[in-house]
């Protein structure tokens, strides 16, 4: 055995999935322009993708908020800079946590939910009975999970921010007895506009590679149950890495001097 | 061989068509004519092809080489959007059903009506109920979910979801597998109806000889990857054919023989 020839193999397999996916998500993209539209099925994935986590995505940012409060108080307490609690609140939330969070967790909802539903359907030919009913299944499946991933996380981290800075101005003010006013004025005082945005564009990114990973791996499952298994673990391992490999190529691309 | 058909112009002809699956041959350099309005039953042992057939006609999958030509156009190798045309003269009926569980079994039937034809819901939604009627479900089936039904009564509803636009060609993968033999016989009358009083052209496949000599004008049986008999459902019986002999009879003896071990 080559050693040199098993990595190199290797590369070249993950070159070659990493191709069939791009080809699929151009191909998915290019269908979301093109008539005719689903808009009751956008909706429907609106709820299901969007609506149906909030609880989830509210409780990990809000506990998240709460124990950065308490983890920054006890850490900066060690060089008597206590102060910047809030700060660190703010800016850890709405640049990183909130959108990472809100992202693997949806991974974990909805990019399973979505590869064992369209799986399923594969491997019972109901795509293919979508197709001799004169229905393309890009637009019918894929199209509306795509923009309703895409447009529904940004608003879920946007909520997830709110409740994230709300835990940490809890234990703040409760548990470390900040002053509340102080506390609310140092949250918005170094927060900029920047720090909101590049989380809500981490979002959308996260979303869109949620969906895309559930629908192509889903699309591509073959060989019945144990093949949707195997499409629903892959949905979301792809989609989790692939959103730390993007999370940090988008703050390179914001932050980056 | 295969009989020539006496019709210049046949609605589906079919040449030297091949698809393997890596290196199993399924099909090999099949030929098949069917006439216009002819009702057509592939017969043939499981596993020898018959479902990757109608899916190459119809467009799910890509055969290797060879022609299928429709009203004398060769539909192999033509891009998504034209293929796609084609489809919507087609009806088929899957052989595991392929209902969509996501909707209810009105909707399902509804579902070309809607997409192809662009029937309004409330229109399209009494046609549907007509359709659930002619194969023996009353309204109430109609607001159930796909997964609420028996396996026989899936299989009704993927059949009146087949001829609900009423197409032009109807392929049917086992209707009648599953169903208790009144109902088969109702859905046979009713594949009857179709194709010779409607018109439309037929494909079937089926185990179940009774509906085979039932619903066939013309029968062709599928050994090896080709047509090795075709001919009138009438001569049947007297095909001089071996391997049709022993397949019609049900016989474990013969020339076909089964991958199993025996003893
Ligand atoms: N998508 C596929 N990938 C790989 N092999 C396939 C695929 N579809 C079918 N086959 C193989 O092709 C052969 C023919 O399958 P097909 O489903 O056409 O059989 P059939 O004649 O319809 O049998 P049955 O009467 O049991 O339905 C089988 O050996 C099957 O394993
Ligand atoms: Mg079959």
């Amino acid at each position: 055995m080559n050693p040199l020839a098993t990595i190199g193999r290797g590369f070249l397999a993950i070159l070659a999935t990493a191709g069939r996916i791009s080809m699929f998500a151009a191909t998915a993209v290019s269908h979301c322009v093109r008539p005719p539209f689903y808009p009751r099925l956008v909706l429907r994935q609106f709820l299901e993708i969007g609506y149906y986590s909030l609880p989830v995505v509210g409780l990990t940012t809000l506990f998240s908020g709460m124990v950065l409060a308490l983890q920054s108080y006890t850490g900066f307490a060690r060089f008597s800079a206590e102060s910047a609690v809030a700060t660190v609140v703010v800016l850890s939330m709405t640049r990183e946590l909130s959108p990472v969070l809100a992202g693997l967790m949806v991974a974990g909802r909805v990019g399973a939910a979505i590869a064992a539903e369209i799986g399923t359907m594969r491997v019972t030919e109901q795509i293919d009975a979508l197709t001799t009913l004169s229905t393309n299944p890009f637009k019918y499946l894929i199209v509306p999970r795509l923009i309703a991933a895409t447009v529904s996380l940004p608003i879920l981290v946007l909520i997830g921010d709110i409740i994230g800075v709300f835990g940490g101005y809890v234990v703040g003010v409760y548990k470390l007895e900040f002053n509340a006013a102080t506390y609310i004025q140092s949250t918005v005082q170094y927060l900029e506009r920047v720090d909101v945005i590049s989380g809500l564009v981490k979002a959308a990114v996260f979303g869109f590679l949620v969906a895309l990973m559930g629908c192509y791996h889903g699309f591509k499952s073959r060989g019945g149950a144990q093949g949707v298994g195997a499409a629903t673990t892959n949905a979301v391992v792809t989609a989790s890495i692939m959103i730390l490999v993007a999370n940090y190529v988008i703050t390179e691309l914001f932050f980056a001097e | 061989m295969n009989d020539t058909p006496t019709s210049a112009h046949p609605k589906i002809r079919i040449r030297d068509l091949r698809k393997s699956f890596g290196s199993k041959v399924v099909l090999d350099g099949l030929d098949l004519d069917i006439a216009d309005g002819e009702s057509v039953v592939v017969i043939g042992g499981s596993g020898t092809g018959k479902s990757v057939l109608l899916k190459c006609i119809i467009g799910l999958m890509e055969p290797d080489s060879g022609t299928i030509e429709i009203d004398g156009e060769n539909v192999v190798g033509l891009p998504r959007s034209q293929r796609e045309d084609f489809m919507r003269r087609f009806g088929m009926l899957f052989q595991g059903g392929a209902l969509f569980d996501s909707l209810p079994v009105w909707e399902n039937v509804a579902f070309g009506l809607m997409a192809a034809k662009h029937m309004d819901r409330s229109d399209a939604r009494k046609v549907a109920i007509d359709k659930l009627a002619q194969v023996g479900l009353n309204e109430e089936v109609s607001t159930l979910s796909p997964s609420e039904l028996s396996g026989g009564m899936q299989k009704r509803v993927s059949l009146a979801r087949a001829i609900a636009t009423d197409p032009e060609i109807i392929f049917f993968d086992e209707p009648t597998t599953g169903l208790d033999p009144i109902m088969a016989d109702v859905i046979n009358d009713l594949i009857v109806k179709c194709t010779r009083e409607l018109g439309a052209t037929g494909l079937s496949i089926t185990h179940d000889m009774a509906s085979a000599r039932k619903i066939a004008d013309r029968i062709a049986m599928l050994y090896q990857g080709r047509i090795i008999w075709a001919g009138p459902v009438a001569d049947i019986d007297n095909s001089g054919n071996e391997y049709v002999d022993q397949f019609i009879h049900g016989r474990a003896e013969g020339p076909i023989q089964m991958a199993v071990r025996r003893g």
